[in-house]
């Protein structure tokens, strides 16, 4: 039988996965991918806690999370086309508008 | 066979996971991100929260990638040419301080798995549709009337910010 350990390991390997994206890529959209990635892991954890506990408000928690998720994609991505219009460019490290 | 249902929905999460970072192309590791949302569906599927693996598919897999992939047709990106071409520092250093996340992760697992407490014969009444919405909609009635909210001033806020332009001269 499945035991809880096997879904929080599998959540704490997809984060990290997410943390390394976030740290090597220079596109911007797959920077945001990355984060979409992290966000799920915790997601994932909250639902196998949820759901080994027997107890639904964690579920009701990744039901928020994920409209959370939905509007910051949504203004993240308008970000970044705002950028692009402006610099045309997603490359993260030719973005400097706040560095001095 | 649910274990061997879970390794292989998990296989499959990590690798489309490494796929998408590792990809050069950027719709490619759009849709790798596709295919790992449609995995973890099927992990929620294995621990009964049905409400949830529809929602993932429908929002997630549906709704957030069909805008990143509107959004890189908008920007008609290039791949990225020096993408593990050559050793870099910042490779090294970015999969150590991953290594060290998994193992932070692992160990504070291990150290709580022995206190948490043996319930796993209510699991299937847990998670239906039914259920999130009697809850949601009682309990949860306020925050999810603030959700609305949310997602309105998002929408709003999008169009501003993707509208405005910096004069040039």
């Amino acid at each position: 039988m499945l035991e809880i350990d096997w879904f929080l390991g599998l959540s704490a390997i997809m984060f990290s996965i997410g943390i390394i994206g976030v740290l090597i890529r220079r596109n911007a959209v797959v920077i945001f991918m990355c984060v979409e990635l992290m966000l799920n892991a915790v997601n994932l954890t909250l639902v196998s806690f949820s759901s080994f506990h027997g107890n639904i408000d964690g579920q009701i928690f990744v039901f928020f999370a994920l409209a959370v998720a939905a509007a910051e994609a949504v203004v993240g991505l308008a970000i970044i086309i705002a950028i692009f219009r402006n610099n045309l460019t997603v490359d993260v490290t030719e973005i400097n508008l706040l560095r001095w | 066979m649910i274990v061997y249902l879970f390794i292989l929905l998990a296989v499959l999460a990590i690798g489309s996971a490494l796929a998408m970072v590792i990809n050069k192309n950027v719709v490619n590791s759009a849709l790798f991100l596709v295919i790992n949302m449609v995995s973890l569906a099927g992990i929620y599927l294995l621990l009964n929260a049905q409400f949830l693996a529809v929602i993932q598919i429908l929002v997630y897999a549906g709704a957030i990638m069909v805008l990143f992939l509107f959004v890189i047709m908008l920007l008609n990106v290039e791949d990225e040419e020096k993408l593990f071409d050559k050793f870099r520092v910042k490779y090294f250093l970015a999969f150590i301080l991953g290594a060290a996340v998994v193992g932070q992760i692992f160990y504070s697992i291990a150290g709580v798995t022995d206190m948490l407490p043996e319930i796993s014969s209510n699991m299937a009444e847990i998670g239906t549709v039914e259920a999130a919405g009697d809850v949601l909609y009682t309990k949860y009635l306020f925050p999810f009337e603030m959700t609305a909210i949310l997602l309105t001033a998002a929408v709003v806020g999008a169009l501003m910010v993707a509208q405005y332009k910096i004069k040039k001269g």
